[in-house]
């Protein structure tokens, strides 16, 4: 199953062209959304101010080599490793989620663009990405969903309660596990059920690429803004006014421990 | 003066909720962030503003004593057990403490929380808080008062 490609057997029903079409419509729906979410909520012009505000208060002057240098490790350590989830089950699933999803999303449009028709030789390397995509999505998502999740873990809601804030991690699960469903089928000769299941895919995808308003899909435009702006505020010195790291800790003994938040 | 969450900031990892000695901080239904669901209720204990480990959270001082331009920021280190605090008048003036989390062994005096069982579903819906009534010292049940002896158009 995972070396074939689920978008060649497709070309049979659907023009290529089509499905490019849809791909394109899906990146332009998530700018569309981004754009009057950020419209919307005033998020961006309350972040530049910040940004200007931290500027004033900065201590030391930051040449453009440092800053760099500060955005570079932001994009390499915070953003690429999601280290404000500090170490723990949480950041090994948002890691396998992310992950999954940017291959999931990259491997779908160079198959849809570069290997759309059943004639295509497609790499299996490529088809083997997209499968390994979508399950690393299942796994980093699921695992979140049904017991990492804040209102689970930490508020004692029961699994099964659904709110607004699931749309995103919903919407995106049901296109990874819809679409290694469609794949599945697609190879075991299931046709009805690939149909069902393209359609569900279909549809999936239209929930979580036309949803960008209302779910929390921007987080992942607005959360590296923010770690380089904590960054660059920490280096300047200005540190969003937050006291500097204690200098002389020994006096004080051994830390502590933090235990989890599930005390209800 | 009342906690607030800066919602860029905060990452949902339910730290604040766990604390709250009030329980009137909880996670948002929308965009799954923290956020304080009756500032009213605060009594400004900063226990959300030490334990969160992203410093999300912030105070905001009313105006008649904590005018604009002031800031009361705090720092919690726990590998090192240090509490920094930075006090930021709206002169420009700072100052700046280091002090012990705590000067008592840790676990002696203060409960083990995760060696306590977890509460029931009774428990977790109930109005009381974490070991009432007997942490009060009292005898018996917490005190109440008849609604008959309210005045009416005065208490409701």
């Amino acid at each position: 199953m995972i070396t074939n490609n689920p978008f060649s057997g497709l070309s049979e029903i659907i023009s290529p062209i089509a499905m490019q079409g849809f791909a394109i419509a899906m990146i332009a729906l998530v700018a569309i959304g981004t754009l009057i979410d950020i419209i919307h909520k005033k998020n961006v012009k309350y972040f530049f101010d910040n940004a200007k505000k931290a500027k004033k208060s900065a201590k030391i002057h930051l040449s453009t080599r440092q800053r760099t240098s500060v955005i570079l490790k932001t994009v390499a350590h915070d953003i690429a490793t999601t280290a404000e989830l500090g170490r723990g089950k949480r950041r090994v699933a948002h890691v396998l989620g992310m992950y999954g999803t940017i291959i999931f999303w990259v491997t779908s449009v160079l198959l849809i663009f570069s290997f759309p028709t059943a004639g295509s030789s497609t790499p299996s390397s490529l088809t083997i990405m997209w499968h390994v995509g979508a399950i690393m999505t299942c796994l980093g998502g699921f695992w979140f969903w049904l017991f990492l999740r804040v209102d689970v873990l930490a508020e004692a809601h029961p699994w099964y309660r659904i709110i607004k804030a699931d749309l995103f991690v919903l919407a995106l699960l049901a296109c990874a596990t819809f679409g290694l469903a469609w794949s599945y089928t697609q190879f075991s000769g299931v046709i009805e059920l690939s149909y069902l299941f393209l359609v569900l895919y279909i549809t999936s995808n239209l929930v979580l690429f036309g949803g960008v308003y209302w779910s929390k899909f921007a987080h992942m435009f607005y959360k590296p803004g923010a770690a380089i702006q904590k960054n660059l505020a920490e280096a300047d010195g200005s540190r969003d006014n937050l006291p500097p790291l204690a200098d002389a800790p020994k006096q004080f003994g051994l830390g502590i421990k933090r235990e989890q938040p599930k005390h209800y | 003066m009342s906690t607030f969450v800066y919602m860029t900031r905060c990452d949902g990892c339910g730290h604040c909720v766990d604390i709250c000695p009030s329980d009137i901080m909880h996670i948002d239904e929308t965009i799954r962030r923290a956020v304080n669901i009756e500032p009213n209720f605060c009594w400004e204990c900063y226990s959300c503003v030490k334990a969160c480990p992203n410093h999300a959270i912030d105070v905001r001082g009313y105006a008649d004593f904590a005018p604009m331009g002031h800031s009361v920021r705090v720092r919690r280190e726990e590998e090192k057990g240090t509490i920094s605090w930075k006090i930021k008048f709206r002169n420009g003036n700072e100052k700046n403490f280091v002090s012990p989390i705590t000067t008592k062994p840790w676990g002696k005096f203060i409960p083990k929380l995760a060696e306590e069982a977890s509460p029931d579903q009774g428990e977790i819906n109930s109005q009381r808080l974490y070991t009432e009534p007997n942490g009060l010292n009292i005898d018996g049940d917490l005190p109440t008062i008849s609604k008959d002896t309210f005045k009416k158009g005065v208490y409701y």
